[in-house]
């Protein structure tokens, strides 16, 4: 069985290769090089696998899932620069691929047990463009 | 080892069409698709979600460049549906009926004939469209199940 657990955070990010020029950069990454930095409302969905527990009828107990969501991530990325101030991104690009997998890889280790298992992270850098990551087995 | 990513990016679009198979009677047509067979045609605010799958690109940080999947989506997509009657004005539905499913597959033949025009072999693959007419309904197809 699949649940999943929405949670937002907003943040400002600027996408560019240091390894490239300002145009090279203009032309791959478009406004988003701007070095000034931007922002978006992200919306994050974070999808667990398990089997409910026979006597309380659940897989995992979503407080304690919220609480992980929070202490992982929100708190951690909510209005915040990413690229300033949220690891790794001083050196990987923030773009909404390398976010999805940043946030697997803090997530994972809280939710690998027999019940509630990491199954896949979705990040909406809009309400238009999300990108879902499964982990490195997928 | 990074695992693969899928990216999905939305897009719209307004369109007439009538729902109508040639082979079926009046009545039957009627019986079939109710309102959606009225003779003068009827029209929706079309949206379409394209999923593709592929490694993070170190250079870029990305899976795909949305600007060229964007253009891809424009020209073969929302270029030629935008405000036209599907019916008339678009080949395939000259003989397939305008269904939600059948729009979904034929948006996602379009993608598919042209993507290695715009995204080099190996690289990031199409990998599904989903289609909804209404907010109350969503049809997905997957790249496999077209040529």
């Amino acid at each position: 069985m699949l649940i999943t657990r929405k949670a937002e955070f907003s943040a400002s990010h600027i996408c560019r290769n240091p390894g490239l020029s300002e145009s090279e950069n203009r032309e791959l990454f478009g406004a988003a090089a701007n070095p000034h930095g931007h922002g978006h409302n992200y919306v994050l969905e974070v999808t667990v696998e398990g089997a409910p527990d026979p006597v309380t009828g659940m897989v995992l107990d979503l407080k304690a899932l919220k609480e992980t969501l929070n202490r992982e991530v929100v708190e951690i990325y909510d209005h915040r620069f990413l690229n300033r101030e949220v690891p790794p991104f001083d050196h990987v690009i923030p773009t909404p691929e390398n976010i999805a997998i940043d946030i697997w890889n803090r997530l994972q280790p809280h939710l690998n047990g027999p019940r509630g298992r990491l199954h896949g992270v979705r990040i909406y850098e809009t309400p238009d463009l999300y990108v879902d990551y499964f982990g490195d087995a997928a | 080892m990074i695992g693969l990513v899928e990216v999905t990016r939305k897009y719209r679009f307004s369109a007439s069409h009538r729902l109508h198979a040639p082979q079926l009677g009046p009545a039957e047509n009627r019986e079939l698709y109710g309102k959606c067979n009225n003779p003068f045609g009827h029209g929706h605010n079309y949206e379409i979600a394209v999923t593709v799958r592929g490694p993070v690109e170190a250079l870029s940080g990305r899976a795909v460049d949305p600007e060229l999947l964007d253009g891809l989506v424009r020209r073969q997509v929302l270029e030629p549906f935008e405000h036209r009657n599907l019916n008339e004005e678009v080949a395939a539905f000259r003989t397939a009926v305008p269904t939600s499913e059948n729009l979904g597959r034929e948006v996602l033949r379009r993608l598919k004939q042209n993507w290695l025009a715009v995204f080099p072999a190996g690289g990031v693959r199409l990998e599904r469209v989903a289609i909804a007419e209404t907010s109350r309904n969503a049809f997905e197809v997957s790249a496999h199940e077209i040529e």
